[in-house]
């Protein structure tokens, strides 16, 4: 009855006055910004991360998973009402979901979405809880060889699963490590790569890379393809789903559900790749796949379920291993490295208040977000109207002034600057910044774990293939590796990618 | 045989080549140790000889198969954003925020298509500066000057 004691803990902790304000804050400023077009989570998390510097570690990863989560179900409400996306894992949402609400059933559309999203996000909760303990337990006897290994395959995952040229993400993590070596090497305390410059004696903060490349590199894309938008329904009406309705979305939901749970687990998974999944198993087994595209109800419920269960589920790597399976989980990994905690396999058992209350706040959000997002759609709505030349130069203010505030130094505005125009001509040469914050935020533990590991075996690197864990995690990614060369898998997984066109 | 020079893969393969020269031979400075103990500049130098491995893989690519070519670089918008947070950055310990940040604010929008000195843009500019006022510097405490140096602030 382990659990239900540690429950508890996580109860109390969450249930403090402090904490459940901040979810709440959390999951309405995630919101309000994910609404916005053109703002994702990435973006949304990395301008509001410096408020919460000056928060205790729980409350302040509490409120972040809030904004997250607040983040993706906004992305979701501007998919349905104006086929604008604001993230890559609603883009499935958008094909259905849109259609619905050009036939007036908008209400209807968001509504399975939020039941879907909480159901979804109750039983991920569950399975983190469950998992998560014995997953740290394993990984409490890994040594630096198969952490090694384990990044190596995290990383090797993450190309894979990626959307765009393979070739092109791999450059992009081996550019990210190497940025992350840029500060004072913790071995020998030589100073690498900062140009003689004290202010990067620490290294570049990971907010200034994500503000830049996913901020700036972002505002300069979509300045170019600038139009006015519209939307579909001013007033949404009939929020209410019929008994009918909700009878027909339960078996999608939970397909959802489960896909979701499993593929957020995966290195390199995450809510994009749930969504698209859960889509194209509701056309398989549907027995009226012509619906799909033109409002089928299932076509939204379906891919919210598991977006928002992969969402969830993508924090077990991060709160167990220290791996960030996406930029999104790069990004709290290193919120809590800023907040003096170690991610790694200790955090449970060093830091159970954290652990706990972290997993008890994420189903409360969940809940915040269902009873309060349905009555608030008015106030979304009008926020999507907001047109894009007044709001992005609210968000290069919101950039500019978090980047100065990490170390009230202009200088990090200048290297803000410098990313984003990285990465607006990087986005030009079709090189997504994605995989690149994963390599930044894994680089430097790559390199102190490839140290160890080789002074332990004294230089021999057949060492890695000595440990039965390290080696099968190799294998495993030599495996993934091979597997999409192999010329048809590869077509599946281009075919699997192209509806996001 | 013109269009390679003109595709993605090529200029994408040129920057990481450049950029792995370039980590390549800062490196050079950083002591290379042995495999057992790895110097500073033993990982720095494996990771920059992939990335030049990547970006010939990459030129190679786009000269077998040129793919899709580069589409026009705007620098008009880019020079403007970049070029606001640049000012921003350089002048707001000196003009202070009252003045930085609509001037940041109206650079940056004059980036846009649709950008028109109106009377709501304004009063946005205006909400916004207040806004960074109440919220980051009395409420948060960020150590800027509301007003500059210039002003005596």
């Amino acid at each position: 009855m382990e659990l239900i004691q540690n429950l508890g803990l996580g109860f109390a902790t969450a249930f403090s006055v402090a904490n459940l304000a901040y979810c709440l804050i959390g999951v309405f400023l995630g919101t309000a910004i994910g609404v916005l077009p053109g703002l994702g989570p990435v973006a949304t998390i990395a301008m509001l991360l410096p408020v919460t510097f000056g928060l205790s570690p729980e409350t302040a990863l509490i409120m972040l998973a809030g904004i997250f989560y607040g983040a993706q179900y906004g992305g979701s409400t501007t998919a349905i009402l104006v086929n604008l996306p604001g993230e890559s894992s609603s883009v499935v949402t958008a094909i259905d979901g849109y259609q619905m609400a050009r036939q007036g059933h908008a209400g209807k559309a968001l509504a399975t979405a939020a039941i879907g999203s909480f159901i979804a996000g109750t039983v991920a909760t569950v399975v983190i809880a469950l998992i998560a303990p014995a997953l740290a337990e394993v990984a409490l006897a890994f040594g630096p060889r198969e952490y090694f290994s384990l990044m190596v395959l995290g990383l090797v995952a993450s190309v894979v699963l990626a959307s765009g040229s393979l070739l092109h993400a791999v450059g992009m993590i081996v550019l990210g490590l190497l940025l992350g070596l840029i500060g004072t090497d913790v071995n020998s305390g030589v100073m690498r790569y900062t140009f003689g410059r004290d202010e990067m004696a620490d290294g570049i903060s990971f907010v200034v890379v994500a503000m830049g490349m996913f901020g700036i590199g972002e505002i300069l894309s979509n300045l170019e393809s600038e139009a006015s938008r519209s939307i579909l329904a001013r007033k949404v009406e009939g929020l209410m789903p019929t008994r009918a309705d909700l009878r027909r979305i339960m078996a999608p939901v939970a397909r959802g559900t489960g896909i979701g749970s499993l593929l957020g687990i995966l290195p390199g998974g995450g809510a994009m790749l749930a969504s698209f999944a859960a889509y194209a198993l509701e056309k398989k087994v549907s027995r009226t796949p012509e619906r799909f595209g033109h409002g089928a109800i299932e076509g939204v419920a379906g891919p919210e379920s598991a977006n928002n269960a992969a969402a969830q589920t993508s924090f077990i790597p991060m709160l167990t291993l220290g791996i960030p399976s996406n930029p999104t989980m790069a990004l709290m990994i290193g919120a809590m490295i800023m907040q003096g905690i170690q991610p790694g396999p200790g955090v449970i058992s060093d830091q159970p208040a954290l652990f706990w209350g972290l997993i008890v706040s994420m189903w409360i959000g969940n809940v915040m977000l269902l009873v309060l997002n349905l009555p608030l759609i008015g106030l979304w709505v009008r926020m999507i109207g907001i047109p894009y030349h007044f709001l992005y130069p609210c968000i290069i203010f919101f950039c500019v002034i978090g980047v100065f505030s990490i170390n009230n130094a202009t200088f990090d505005i200048w290297l803000m600057a410098l990313f984003g125009v990285a990465g607006y001509i990087l986005r030009k040469l079709d090189c997504e910044p994605a995989p690149l914050l994963l390599g930044f935020v894994l680089g430097p533990m790559l390199e102190e774990h490839l140290r160890r590991a080789m002074l332990i075996s004294k230089g021999d690197p057949t060492g890695f293939l000595t440990s039965p864990i390290s080696a099968t995690l190799l294998a495993l990614a030599v495996a993934l590796l091979i597997s999409i060369l192999l010329p048809a898998i590869r077509s599946k997984r281009e075919e699997a990618f192209q509806e996001e066109d | 045989m013109k269009s390679t020079y003109q595709t993605k893969d090529f200029w994408a393969g040129c920057v990481y080549v450049a950029i792995g020269l370039a980590a390549i031979l800062i490196a050079q400075d950083y002591k290379m140790g042995t495999a057992a103990r790895m110097g500073a500049g033993y990982f720095p130098r494996v990771l920059s000889g992939l990335l030049m491995l990547i970006g010939l893989a990459s030129i190679l690519r786009a000269f077998l198969q040129p793919g899709e070519r580069v589409e026009r670089i705007q620098l008009r918008p880019m020079l403007l954003i970049v070029g606001s947070t640049l000012i921003f950055a350089a002048s707001v310990r000196y003009l202070g925020t009252v003045i930085a940040v609509p001037l940041m604010g109206l650079l940056a929008a004059s980036a846009s298509r649709m950008f028109r000195i109106t009377v709501p843009a304004l009063v946005g500019l205006a909400l916004l500066t207040a806004f960074c006022t109440i919220v980051f510097q009395m409420g948060l405490g960020v150590p800027l000057p509301i007003l500059g140096s210039l002003f005596g602030g």
